[in-house]
This record gives structure tokens, sequence and C-alpha cells, in this order.
């Protein structure tokens, strides 16, 4: 292997002294198009003989259907299990034999695969060759079909006994109603029961198309050989219409609270409401006071007023899920279920707070100093990059993405935190969900 | 703190991954010990400008007495409630505004304090963490109140989860004496019965820097965390610490059952084999083996389990194996699995049971050798990219007793497995009279709300 620069460390230079200076150097990250159309981001790095590559589709939950809920994750999973000559245990032993790995990637908005390898040529070559067959010649053979969809099947049955599942699903239908989003990737027990090979074939044949592929490249390969893999990785790939956009998320109109009981020991409990967008123009000042509210691990104020403060629950949290369309802002906890109302109003009224008053000034800034001084824990593994990577090439986020991440951090003012929260979360109408409460009270 | 299952999926992990190294590929680590007996292991990984910063005392859950189970755990989050010079919380906000990450983690064999920084704050890491190893303050108030936060810990990770009930019931089941067999988190009713003094004991018995390892992983001048860790940890004074008795299990003679009424939907399968874990690197070779036979089992899905019972026979929805090379304690090497739609949990056992005596009775073929040891190799690069989990590593065979850089010693000895030694320690150990089966019997929810479609969660 010859030494070259460090690519990781010039990078991370970059991003924790310079934003204060011009940027002088750019982050080496390389972008470009296949014959095909399909985007491609690539990083060369030779710190290790390995590459990461993911191949992602606009494929997620968000493009199924409520009659065919879970035709998504269903088609996505099918597509290692079998293709036109191999059979499943095929595919498995042959990326075996080289110590490869490849795993279905698949969220709201997105599917595809990902594949890790060792970088020398026997083994490298070997793992794109099975992952190319993957993605373009896949069979659904029907026997597996039905084997898989019972599997499906019998996991959703001892999942929808599970507080936190009942809790979600209610979640997102008091948040999402109609919309797409208020879908569970995995489907429901009737939807999936429907379901025929057909639909799969017809759902691959419209969505995994070269022109939507995004495919992310990271690790010890040149990008000469980079754009060979990302050429056979997509040249075999169907030419399908562009899909139609998602449509957009309605505000909630009303407070809303769901109680449903449940035997377990804990009543799990989530507040939230639509927030925002991946590319949306107040990402980065929500994103500063979620800091504070519930996003800073020990030192949030949920954290405070919830656990050291009352001991009312081991762990709570709040997070923005930033999606094509308006993700969830959400809260949740769990706590024992006699104390679950009071530990409610505790959440409410810190929200409440929080949203009328925004964070002192010495949150703020000890937010900003965690969030800019931490950039260097996102991107320290090749591993970490290339989810970048995928989120830049997906949401088409600007190549500047990375370079700019600490600057814009930094340049978010407390005004700006306050007015974006103060604009967009109301804590008037959120949607609550308790599971567990022995009774609405 | 880390629950059994958790801690096995841990345990697989750990065993697929740090036994094997490619000859010449990591730089090893250095050492030092201070005159107080604080270790030091520091590994440079100069990919990015991060550092790691792990100090580990060797004091688990195994280490606890009968009426004070889950003192270990108790200990680790009142680690987080202040000293003199750093009041309750401060640690934690003044990791975070020098935009680092902290936590802790308990297990059976060991309880370890984490920092992940960018490189120039490692001091600050240092010098947080030999303050706490001296310098903890007690209050009834702050107990009482992380006492709430724990019970409620112990109902989210096993009360309200039937797989870990039943795999806290079958370490108790497994282990008669070994102190193994309570549960890290510990049993409800000796944490509603914890004292302050009980944390406070357990802190002056355990921590001390001759019972502590402290690693540090990243882009660091080993020399420079030396200097800094004798500036910081150096003036603490060594303790004398308690013998430690051996609680030697007695063999088993004759299978075990155990069964769990639950809230679920489907059976659960879990068995446990009695098996020996890696003492000596050099000498010993049957860990080595049971490793490799975990690999032809369930190391990928070309494994046997996965494509006999799932995809071939269809008789389970799951199953899967795990094995443990490391401990302080005894090793286990576990089975498990869940039925499939009109299968039961017997008919489960049965094909697990099938595919041991295939095992025993044909041996394993070459192709399924070449490609478990190919997969470790892989598997060693792979786990180079996380510094995170290299300073893990290096802290768990530490923590066992095993030299921290014998891993390519390891991977050697793992390499020369045949195919006639897997036989055999499958034959000498998955025997009835070192097994305990487990079944979760699902009490299905007489009204569970089964919502209509749509309302679903996503991954």
């Amino acid at each position: 292997m010859t030494s070259r620069p460090k690519v990781l460390a010039r990078l991370l230079l970059l991003a924790t002294l310079a934003y204060t200076v011009a940027a002088q150097a750019t982050l080496p990250l390389q972008q470009w198009q296949t014959a095909r159309g399909a985007r491609v981001l690539f990083v060369e790095t030779h710190d290790l003989p390995m590459l990461d590559v993911a191949v992602d589709f606009p494929a997620g939950t968000s493009r199924d259907t409520r009659e065919k809920s879970g035709l998504a994750a269903l088609t996505l999973r099918m597509l290692r299990l079998g293709v036109e000559d191999l059979d499943e245990d095929q595919i498995a032993e042959r990326l075996a034999d080289v110590g490869a790995e490849i795993g279905g990637r698949f969220d709201v908005d997105r599917a595809g695969y990902g594949l890790r390898s060792l970088s020398s040529e026997r083994e490298r070559d070997e793992a794109v060759a099975v992952l190319l067959r993957v993605l373009q010649r896949p069979t659904f053979p029907q026997p597996i079909f039905d084997r898989e969809k019972e599997r499906v099947l019998a996991a959703l049955k001892e999942s929808d006994t599970k507080p936190e599942t009942i809790a979600d699903r209610e979640f997102k239908r008091l948040l999402y109603a109609d919309h797409p989003y208020s879908l569970r990737g995995s489907g429901e027990i009737d939807t999936v029961a429907r379901l025929t090979r057909e639909d799969l074939v017809g759902f691959y044949r419209h969505h995994f198309s070269a022109t939507e592929a995004v495919v992310s490249i990271i690790g010890d390969l040149s990008r000469e050989q980079a754009r060979a893999i990302a050429e056979q990785l997509t040249s075999g790939l169907k030419a399908a219409a562009p899909l139609p956009a998602l449509p957009p998320v309605p505000r909630l109109a009303k407070e809303q609270t769901s109680w449903i009981a449940h035997p377990a020991t804990q009543a799990h409990i989530l507040i939230g409401q639509p927030g925002i967008k991946r590319l949306d123009p107040d990402y980065f000042p929500l994103w500063v006071g979620n800091y504070v509210l519930g996003g800073g691990g020990f030192s949030s104020r949920l954290n405070e007023e919830i656990r050291q403060k009352r001991g009312f629950a081991y762990s709570t949290y709040s997070y923005f899920n930033p999606l094509a369309q308006q993700g969830p802002f959400q809260i949740g906890l769990q706590t024992k279920k006699d104390q679950a109302e009071e530990a409610l109003k505790v959440v409410r009224d810190t929200l409440a707070k929080f949203v009328a008053d925004g964070p002192t000034l010495q949150e703020y800034e000890a937010a900003k100093q965690n969030i800019v001084g931490g950039f260097p824990l996102r991107i320290d593994s090749n591993r970490k990059i290339l989810e970048y990577l995928s989120l830049i090439g997906f949401y088409r986020l600007p190549p500047s993405y990375l370079d700019d991440f600490p600057a814009r951090i930094d340049a978010v003012t407390l005004a700006e935190v306050k007015e974006a929260w103060h604009r967009r979360i109301d804590p008037a109408r959120m949607a609550t969900v308790v599971v567990g409460a022995s009774a609405k009270p | 703190m880390l629950d059994n299952l958790a801690r096995a999926r841990w345990a697989v992990l750990l065993s697929a991954l740090f036994c094997v190294v490619p000859p010449g590929a990591a730089a090893s680590a250095a050492e030092r010990t201070l005159a107080n007996g604080l270790k030091i292991i520091v590994k440079e990984d100069h990919r990015s400008p991060v550092a790691v910063s792990m100090v580990w005392y060797r004091a688990g859950s195994m280490d606890e007495v009968s009426g004070t189970t889950g003192v270990a755990h108790v200990l680790e989050h009142m680690m987080f409630k202040g000293t003199q010079k750093v009041p309750r919380g401060e640690f934690s906000r003044i990791i975070a505004r020098a935009g680092g990450r902290d936590n802790a983690f308990t297990s059976r064999d060991h309880t370890t304090y984490h920092q992940q920084l960018h490189k120039s704050k490692l001091a600050l890491a240092l010098e947080l963490e030999a303050d706490r190893m001296e310098n903890l303050q007690f209050s009834e108030e702050e107990f009482a109140k992380e006492m709430k936060v724990i019970m409620e810990e112990r109902r989210m990770r096993t009360d309200d989860d039937p797989h870990a009930q039943l795999s806290e019931l079958m370490m108790a089941t497994v282990y008669a004496v070994h102190p193994y067999r309570t549960p890290v988190i510990g049993w409800m009713n000796d944490l509603e019965n914890m004292r302050l003094a009980d944390a406070r004991d357990w802190y002056k018995t355990w921590y001390a820097p001759n019972n502590a390892t402290l690693v540090v992983c990243g882009d660091v001048a080993a020399d420079d965390v030396f200097r800094l860790a004798e500036k910081f940890f150096g003036p603490i004074p060594a303790r004398t610490l308690p013998p430690r008795k051996p609680q030697v299990e007695p063999p088993q003679r004759g299978v075990r059952r155990i069964n769990l009424k639950a809230p679920a939907d489907q059976a659960y399968l879990l068995m446990a084999y009695n098996v020996p874990v890696l003492r000596d690197v050099d000498n010993d070779w049957e860990p080595y083996a049971l490793s490799v036979l975990g690999g032809v089992l369930d190391g990928s899905s070309a494994a046997r389990l996965p494509r006999e019972l799932v995809r071939n026979s269809r008789i389970a929805n799951s199953a899967g194996s795990s094995y443990d090379i490391t401990n302080r304690g005894p090793g286990l090497f576990f089975l498990d699995g869940i039925p499939a739609e009109g299968r039961s949990a017997a008919e489960v056992e049965t094909a697990l049971r099938d595919q041991l005596r295939r095992l025993v009775e044909e041996g394993i073929s070459e192709d399924e050798l070449r490609r478990v040891k190919a997969q470790v190799i892989a598997a060693q690069v792979f786990a180079r990219d996380s510094v995170f989990y290299q300073a893990t590593r290096i802290g768990a065979l530490d923590t066992v007793g095993l030299p921290h850089d014998s891993a390519d010693r390891q991977v050697k000895k793992l390499q020369e497995v045949s195919a006639g030694q897997v036989r055999e320690v499958a034959r000498k150990y998955l025997v009835d009279d070192n097994l305990t089966v487990a079944v979760l019997d699902p009490q299905r929810l007489a009204t569970g709300p089964r919502p209509k479609a749509g309302n679903g969660r996503d991954e």
C-alpha cells in the first residue's frame, strides 16, 4: 500500500480549526454521474485495506401505500435471496468465502444495499460481482417469497405485543394521518399477508432505476477503480419513470392524546409534532436548540428534570429526524406506570418553558461548543463518512456540506434559536401517546 | 450496563473479531505501569485527530456478594454524582463543552468509564477520571434518586423484556455457586434494599489504581499519555485489595430444564452448554476450536443454523449460536431459536441437537473451515475502522487477564484449528449432562390492541 495523505485527518483538521478562517482545502469528496445517470460520491483513503460501498434508492417506507404497507421492505429483503445465476445459499457462501458483508439499508425515504469488503483484488471483485447481481438481477423465487412473508408476519405478531411498538405506531398515526410517513416499514399483518410476488417485481421495476440510484464509496481504491465499480453496479439497472415527489405534511390542527392500556410495568410516553425537512432553513437553529432541550445526553434539560431531579426514567430524549418531507420531532421516555402522568406533566412544562424562553446564553454556548468541538467524532471512521456521503447524495445537499457544517453551527445566533423554536414547535398542539397507563385519567 | 442478551451479542462480536490479526497489520500497543499499580495501555491510531480514553476497573457483578447484587452497577451510576472539585452533573457537562462524549458500562467482569474527544482535550478527561477515582462524594439524597433511575433501568431492560427475563433465569439455573448466577443489574429486591453504605463500601474496596487499567487509543503519542497519566493518577495511593475467592462451579451432572411464562406471541428456546474459555493464549486449543465451531454454526448467513433451520427445513424463524471466548469466569456455548409458525420450541430443540449430532458424527468440511477463517481475518481488518472498538478490545482482553498484545498469536492459533479439533470439542462439551434448556412459554395478551393498517413505525 502506498502512503497517502491522511484523508480523515485532513478532513478533520479542516473541520475543527479552519472554520474560523477562510477554508483553504476542500473536502476530498469526489462526485460524478455514471453513464446511466446515477450519482456517485467517493472518498479515497488508503489507511486500511478495505472499502465500503452503499447503493441507495428512493424506495423506503414512504414509497409504500396503505393497502400494500410493507412492500418496500419485503422487496429489499428479497433482492439477496435469489438472482439469475445464484440461489440464496450460493450468494451467502460467495460473500462469506471472501469475508465480505452485504446488508440491507432501509429507512423512511431510502432503501438499498451496503457492502464492506477487503480491498485486495480477488476479494473486492468477488464481493462487487455478488452485489451487482443482487441489485440488477433478482428473481424473487416464489417459495422463498412465501417463506420470508411468513417470517415477517411472525415478527410483526411478536412486535405488536410490545408497548414500544404500540406507542410508535399510534404516534405516527397521530402525526401523519394519511401521509405515507404514517406507515410502518415492516408493514401490517393484514397488508403483508396480501402481498404477492408480482407486487414485489413491480415495486422493484419502478424504484430501483439507474437514474434514481446514489452510489457512495469510501476506502482503499483509486478514482478509476471507484468509477469502474460505480459503472458496474448501475449499468444493468433498468430505466424507469421519475418518481413523484412526496406530498408535504400538514401541521397538526390540535392537541391530541392517546391512552392505551398495556400490562408492562412501565408506561411508554411519546410526544411530538411533524418536524423538519432535510433541506429546511431552520435546520441548524433547531438543532442547536434541541441539544439544549433533549439532544445533549446527560446535559440536557429533559434529562435534568426527568432523571437527575426526580429519578423518573433511565433515559429521556428529544430529536428531529429530518427527511425528504417533515420528519418527526419526538420526545420520549419510559417510566413506572403509577408516575406516568406526573412525568408527562414535567415533560410538557419543560417543553413549554423552553419554547417560550429559549435556551439561556450559557446553554446556547455550551451547545455550540459541543456540536462544533465534537464534529471530529462524527466523521472519525470510514463507516461514518459513508453515511454522510449517502446523505449528501440522496438529499442533494451541497458537496461542501461537511466542510461547512461547523461554520453553519457556529453562525447560529441565540435569537435565531429562540425564533425558530417559537415558530416551528407549538406546545399547545402536540401529539401525545401513553402506552401502559392503567386507564385514561 | 449491558444486560445478558446485549452482552451475548457483544460477546459474539468480540469473539468473532478479536482473535485474528493479519500478520503485520496493526501497530502494537505500548504499556506501562505506575508505581501505584495503575496499568496504562496506549494504542496509537493517527487516522483522525480523536482520542478515546477508558478506565477499566476489575470489579463487576461477579465480585458482588449475596444481598447487594447490582452494587457494581449502582456505583457506576454514582460515579457521575460529583466530587468536591466537580459538582454533580459537571463531569459530563465539562466533557460535552469540550466537544466530547462520555458514558460508562458495567458487566459481569468489569466496570468501564469512557470519553471520546478531540485529541487536544485528552488531558481534561484524564484529570476528571483521576479525580473521581479518589474523591467521589456520597449524598443520601442523590443516592435515593439514582436508585429510582436504576430500578427504571431494570424494568426497561429486563422486567418488560421476556427474552431478557429468560436469559436471567438461565444464568441463575446454570450456576448454583459461581456469581455469574446473578444479573448485572441486580435482583429487584436487592435494589429496593440497597443502602448508600453498600455503594460506598464497593468504591472503597475496588476503586484503586492497582485495580484499574487506563486504555487510550487514537491520535496520541504514547509517551505523552504516560506523562499525563503519571501527573493525574500518579499521586493516588494504592490500596490493599481483598482476596478474590474462586467460587468454582461444581461439574454439572445432567440436563436442567426451565420454563418461563411471559407476555409474548412466540416461544423462544435458549440452550447453554458449559465450555472452557481462553486462559493460556499459547497452550490452549479448545477455546479456539469452539470459536471456529461457532463460526460454522452461525458465523454468517452461509452458516449451518440459518441455512438448515431457517431456510431449508423451515423449522425456525431464527436460529443462532454464541460463544464468548474470554471471560473472567466460566464459559458457555449458547444456541437459540424461535420456532416457525406451527412449530414448537421442542421441535427447534430437536433440530438444534440434530445439528450438533451431525457435527460429531460427520465433522465439518474443509470449505466451511476455510470460510470461517476468511471471515475472521476480514473482520479483524474491519474492526480497525473504529477507534472506540479497538480500545474496548484492548481493555476487555486485559481485564480477563490475557495479554492485550496477544492478538497476533491468537490469529495464528485460530488458523491452526483443524476440522478434527472442531469435531472433538463438539463431542466433548456439547452433551446433555452439560446442558441447560430454557423455554419461553408465551402468554398472549388477552385484549392486545392490534391497531389497523398504517399506524405503524418505521425501522
